[in-house]
């Protein structure tokens, strides 16, 4: 990687990569210039990292910054930020925007919007299907050809659920490397779903959103995908018949990927006895057994990655009746810190584990690994310097006012919570030091 | 009683000090000419309906003005979903004007529970039927009405017929008649049975036949015509075998026992899951269940407004 002359050169003292044994990391010029002890350089910047551990920038694939069309939620500049207060430096920005990011125009706008905002690397998914109506392939081609060079594709919010469409998204996209992440919804299944479908939705009188409605869909994709030699990638894993069908789809060699939310890691539907839609989600939270489930199923690397889904929602569609209100919850500022509450703190995984679960891994999925300008890379000498500090001795109470997203729909409100990011670099600059944007 | 929200809201005691709270209410108004008690005068309570139903409006509205209340109806059809005002901006209205208590019937599950919960008013909340939640001042008026006939709950067998899955009538049901000791049978096709009924506190069964001659009660829920036209999804195939599988007809009143009684919460269908010889017998207490309605609603809304004041000092 070649160096850049014009970013200033950081010292980063006693940091614990992957959580290991401390050392120093010299970041000059946009890569990581030596690690080691001991380290010295005229006129760096220092950090005193003593007790953080360093990880590799973190990765999204699943991230909603909802412009162009409701900047009143959220916009890409305070998106990315949030991103980067959260540890990331790479997001994968959903489609499902207004206009739909279905042609080169609208993914090379949100690409473009990335590159000024410059908190962290945006890379567009494309739609599979025009305005995602599930009605006919969107130009994937020129997408993948624009400057936003789009690897993912995905209707997320909808389900490619027409056999025949996704045979063919699967088998389109193998021309240029790319990958269908699939919203796994059998729709019929789940008009007006509310909540998981259970006993506490009946109780509830609120409709229910069958895990079965997930599993079918993804064991048709798996068939699917086999069939015609495609990758598929998993979008928000929510039961544990999923993680089961995966871990099978895995154990016979399938190019099958998937990724977990935070909030299916740690929350559970019993949030929706308060009828408040703060907890109103999309696979809806599940029961405490399949929270288990994804848990083991992260662990053992059935599944891959986490995602956050962040979907930032305005006050008046979260303030209202459960079934009027919006899906989705913000994912991006706590992301890291729920998975070091559910799965470090826990022994399931370690920092290298999480390195891999959320950074290695999903980079490798959305092919941002083998760039110009690489994500998921380790942390060694000639590598870019994307990396992400993080004091995992220090606890958090959230408060939705404290976030960088425009929107407040955080379920984690009050909630304290282990971890905090204290520094973000994008290429060897910082977009966060001491926990706030640089 | 801060709000009513759930049948499951009252214990044993609480809920039977309801009914009986209710039977003096009945005691201090049936028969008279002048049926006003002025235990909530200057209270305002506020009938707060996002769904249309006259009968509920009709009883709260009598059972406040019967206790001297002041009493407004809001009616609210639009929501947030159509745009209109949201539950929000309704509920800091009704703050403002100073609202004692706000009945609400919500097309949306859980509103009643949000008015209650998120700090938007301090007024008492009743749920006047949420959804496909809840109706507890239904159940309320259902378990009146059967300890009248009975003489008592406790033991008594209660069928409950139709459509489980959409009534909020069956689910305040099964839980006050729970806590009142009563044994409760639900009763309906596979299809309008709820996912995880078998964790409610009840027995259920697919075969009315084989219960209705070991029910002391037996309550008729409204089936929705539309429910069966869903297309490729119907719950059930046609109205004419939903009737011969699962409806009140003389032959099936027959094989009740001599004491038991036939209720239903109305609006009924005549011809579907209820015939009119069964409706109009001598053992329906259909309309009984109507009157009891206004009383039962008047000892909940003393019982949440008038607190500890000697209230029921007689009629004027």
């Amino acid at each position: 990687m070649s160096a850049d002359r014009t970013v200033p050169t950081w010292l980063v003292r006693g940091a614990r990569p992957l959580g290991g044994d401390p050392t120093d990391l010299l970041l000059r010029g946009g890569v990581v210039a030596e690690v080691g002890a001991g380290l010295t350089a005229a006129g760096a910047e220092v950090i005193d990292a003593d007790g953080l551990v360093a990880l590799p920038g973190l990765v999204d694939l699943h991230t909603h910054l909802r412009e162009p069309g409701r900047e009143d939620a959220e916009t890409v500049e305070s998106g990315t930020l949030a991103a980067a207060l959260g540890g990331f430096t790479a997001v994968h920005a959903m489609a499902n925007t207004d206009p739909v990011a279905d042609t080169a125009g609208v993914v090379e706008q949100v690409w473009r919007l990335g590159r000024e905002a410059g908190h962290c690397d945006v890379r567009p998914v494309g739609a599979v299907t025009v305005g995602l109506a599930g009605g006919r392939l969107a130009e994937l081609g020129a997408m993948a050809d624009s400057a936003a060079r789009v690897r993912v594709f995905s209707d997320d919010g909808h389900c490619v659920s027409d056999a025949v469409l996704m045979r063919r998204a699967l088998e389109y996209v193998k021309a240029f490397g790319g990958v269908v992440a699939q919203h796994a919804q059998e729709p019929r299944l789940t008009e007006d779903a509310q909540m998981n479908e259970g006993e506490l939705a009946g109780r509830l009188g609120l409709s229910g959103w069958p895990g079965v409605a997930e599993e079918a869909v993804v064991a048709r994709d798996v068939l699917l995908a086999s069939h015609v030699g495609s990758r598929l990638h998993v979008c928000h894993v929510s039961t544990r018949g999923s993680v089961e069908i995966i871990r099978l789809a895995k154990a016979r060699g399938l190019p099958v990927t998937a990724e977990v939310t935070p909030h299916h890691l740690l929350l559970t539907e019993d949030l929706a006895a308060t009828y408040d839609p703060v907890y109103k989600v999309n696979p809806p939270l599940r029961s405490a057994e399949d929270a288990r489930a994804l848990r083991e199923g992260l662990a053992d690397g059935t599944i891959d990655a986490v995602a956050t889904d962040h979907a930032p929602h305005p006050a008046e569609d979260k303030e209202c009746e459960w079934a009027a209100a919006a899906f989705g919850m913000l994912g991006l500022e706590t992301a890291l810190s729920v998975v070091q509450h559910t799965m470090v703190d826990t022994g399931l995984l370690d920092w290298a584990g999480v390195a891999d679960r959320m950074s290695v891994r999903p980079a490798r999925i959305g092919r941002v690994a083998d760039e110009a300008e690489p994500h998921g890379r380790p942390l060694a000498a000639g590598e870019p310097a994307n990396l992400v500090l993080l004091d995992p001795g220090s606890r958090r109470t959230i408060d939705p006012a404290d976030l960088a997203s425009l929107s407040r729909n955080t379920p984690y409100a009050g909630t304290t919570l282990p971890g905090q990011v204290v520094a973000t670099f994008l290429r060897g600059r910082p977009t966060v030091l001491k926990g706030a944007p640089a | 009683m801060r709000h009513l929200l759930s049948g499951g809201d009252l214990a044993r005691d609480e809920a039977l000090h309801v009914l009986d709270t209710a039977e003096e209410m009945a005691r201090l108004t049936t028969g008279r000419t002048v049926k006003k008690l002025p235990a909530l005068r200057g209270r305002t309570v506020v009938n707060l309906f996002f769904e249309d139903s006259t009968r509920t409006r009709t009883s709260f509205e009598l059972a406040a003005k019967r206790l001297s209340a002041d009493v407004v109806n809001f009616s609210a059809k639009g929501s947030s979903l159509s745009k209109g005002e949201s539950l929000k901006d309704t509920a800091l209205t009704l703050e403002a004007m100073g609202a004692d208590a706000v009945v609400v019937r919500h097309w949306a599950s859980g509103a009643p529970h949000r008015l209650a919960h998120s700090g938007w008013i301090r007024s008492s909340v009743v749920n006047a039927g949420d959804g496909t939640h809840e109706h507890p001042t239904q159940a309320l008026l259902d378990a009146f009405t059967v300890r009248r006939h009975l003489g008592g709950l406790d033991g008594s067998r209660v069928a409950v017929v139709g459509d489980v899955l959409h009534s909020r009538v069956a689910r305040s049901n099964v839980l006050l008649l729970a806590s009142l000791g009563a044994r409760v049978t639900l009763v309906a096709p596979p299809t309008l049975m709820p996912v995880g009924v078998e964790g409610w506190p009840c027995e259920t069964s697919y075969d009315l036949d084989a219960v209705l001659p070991v029910s002391d009660a037996v309550m008729m829920l409204r089936v929705q015509r539309e429910r069966m036209n869903l297309s490729g999804g119907g719950y059930f195939p046609s109205a004419r075998e939903y009737s011969r599988r699962y409806g009140l007809d003389g032959r099936r009143l027959r094989s009740l026992p001599d004491h038991a009684i036939v209720m239903h919460p109305g609006p009924m269908n005549r011809g579907l899951e209820i015939t009119a010889d069964a409706a109009d017998c001598d053992r329906s207490v259909i309309v009984e269940q109507v009157a009891n309605g206004v009383s039962v609603r008047m000892a909940v809304l003393y019982l949440m407004l008038g607190g500890s004041e000697p209230a029921i000092g007689g009629a004027e």
